[in-house]
């Protein structure tokens, strides 16, 4: 696949945790172009987590190099070029939802002004209108998540990197958000890396589907989801669906994913 | 899907009924103990070196109601200096050792060891170093008394974040002034309030238990001494109601403190307790 402008380019890398204990990633190479929704997917121990964490600068790998729009990823986070969400929401709760989203703003020096323009957009962009002094304890959990990922976004990082974010939530909660997130990655035109371990998400959101394996954790296929934009409702009943569905299963299975 | 938990119901007549509801009775108990206090333990035959009837107590504050009042005074300021200096060397202590961690390591074994330590028992010591006249002997040792559960609280407090909360910040490449401003200290003020509410109760204890080894004859501590060697059980016991409404003044003040600091806290906002 050629990547006209790479925002994200991996190479070589290899993480293992101790002295010759276990190797969560070897010799991992992905590129990701702007504008991408990656997905990466596979079995718990397969290091999805591991090298979403490598590629933000949370883990430094134990070999390879990573280059974020050209620089190092340790660069890159000093430039605050990630916006990351996490399983739990990990909003703070002494925070009310607006002051919430506010708080990359606030750490990058915004002037007050800017930042309650900024983010009344960004509840506008969530669909959070109304519940903008709550506590994060007053919200659901898809309203929590939805306000960690206006948070993600409020400073327009170069890349967004989210951890299960819909993991902890109920079915109906998930495809709602799903939708949401496919509509603001549309508005937004950021570039996502997304791991989950649900097939069906994946092939639903992603511009390609990452397929890795555990022991040691590697990248076991790269499948392209060719399914049209915009994502609807019924891309879920599409024949073709079904299809990109099987194949990321029967990729998941051949690498062993299937323990 | 957006189920929000409201808040409790604005107080209403029901919001009357429930709140009698809920006080009624512990009100009762309240109003029982003192009864029974007045009535049946002289009837019970209780003498009066033991425990003398309510009224006769309420007859000798007010008799000694000024003497009294200033002596209350006196010692709640050795209270609440003990307090004050104790609870904030223990903060910063806590803020230290949350920042450099080894150094944590190497002194909480310790710090937990002389918590354990009955640390009344340097009262008379105290006295030696600071003068038995001096305040400071007491407010010393409330001090030390404070110093030691709002250190260990405080720290767990400090360095009880998920560790997502801190991924976060150093995605936002922040430093360590800023996730101690933004994250730790809000994150520990749950865990400091209880350890300060802990505290104001100690402090008291500390400054009346160490009028107890001497000090000024207008203290609190030192008058209760006095009255019961010269057998004026009565006015013991108006001392010790004076300290007892001192204390829980003071243990109320903290605890409304915390009301309006974790305002944002949901065990406040929901009025679970």
């Amino acid at each position: 696949m050629t990547v006209a402008e790479a925002v994200v380019t991996a190479r070589g890398i290899t993480k293992t945790f101790g002295k010759g204990g276990v190797t969560a990633l070897q010799d991992i190479d992905l590129e990701v172009g702007s504008g991408e929704f990656i997905s990466l997917i596979g079995p718990s121990g397969c290091g999805k987590s591991t090298l979403l964490r490598v590629i933000g600068d949370l883990v430094e790998p134990t070999a390879g190099e990573i280059l974020v729009n050209g620089k190092t990823a340790h660069r890159a986070r000093l430039d605050r070029d990630y916006g990351i969400v996490f399983q739990a929401a990990v909003l703070y709760d002494w925070r009310t939802v607006v002051k919430n989203i506010a708080l990359p703003l606030e750490l990058l020096g915004w002037s007050r002004a800017k930042r309650a323009e900024r983010v009344s957009e960004m509840v506008k962009l969530v669909e959070l209108e109304g519940f903008e002094k709550h506590y994060p304890w007053q919200l659901s959990g898809g309203m929590q998540q939805r306000v960690s990922i206006a948070r993600a976004l409020s400073f327009s990082p170069a890349l967004l990197l989210m951890d299960e974010p819909f993991g902890a939530l109920d079915e109906m909660t998930r495809e709602r958000l799903n939708a949401e997130l496919l509509r603001i990655w549309a508005e937004t035109r950021s570039t996502v890396i997304f791991v989950t371990h649900s097939i069906s998400e994946a092939v639903y959101l992603s511009t390609r589907v990452v397929v890795m394996s555990p022991r040691p954790g590697r990248i076991t296929s790269v499948i392209p989801i060719d399914l049209p934009q915009p994502r609807m409702f019924e891309t879920r009943e599409d024949p073709r669906f079904f299809e990109l569905v099987t194949e990321v299963r029967e990729a998941l299975h051949a690498g062993g994913g299937d323990e | 899907m957006s189920t929000i938990v409201q808040p409790t119901a604005p107080r209403s007549e029901r919001g009357t009924t429930q709140t009698l509801r809920k006080w009624g009775p512990a009100l009762i108990v309240f109003a029982m103990g003192l009864a029974a206090w007045q009535w049946l333990l002289p009837a019970l035959g209780v003498e009066r070196y033991l425990l003398p009837p309510l009224w006769d107590v309420l007859q000798a504050f007010w008799d000694a109601r000024s003497e009294l009042l200033r002596a209350g005074w006196i010692t709640f300021k050795e209270a609440v200096g003990g307090f004050v200096l104790g609870c904030s060397v223990a903060f910063v202590l806590a803020l230290v050792l949350a920042r450099w961690r080894p150094l944590g390591n190497a002194l909480m074994p310790y710090m937990i060891a002389a918590n354990a330590v009955p640390i009344v028992a340097f009262a008379p010591i105290t006295n030696a170093w600071f003068g038995t006249l001096s305040p400071w002997s007491k407010i010393v040792i409330a001090a030390v008394l404070c110093f030691f559960p709002v250190l260990v609280n405080t720290l767990r407090g400090l360095t009880s974040v998920r560790p997502e909360s801190l991924e976060l910040m150093t995605s936002y490449a922040a430093p360590q002034r800023v996730v101690f401003a933004r994250v730790r200290i809000p994150n520990s003020l749950p865990f400091v309030f209880s350890a300060l509410k802990i505290a104001s109760v100690l402090a008291m204890i500390g400054a009346v238990v160490g009028d107890y080894f001497g000090g000024s004859t207008e203290a609190l501590g030192v008058q209760i001494v006095s009255s019961v060697s010269v057998a004026q059980y009565e006015t013991a016991w108006a001392a010790i109601l004076v300290a007892s409404l001192l204390g829980i003044g003071f243990y109320a003040t903290v605890a409304l403190a915390e009301r309006l600091v974790l305002s944002w806290h949901p065990s406040i906002r929901a009025g679970v307790e």
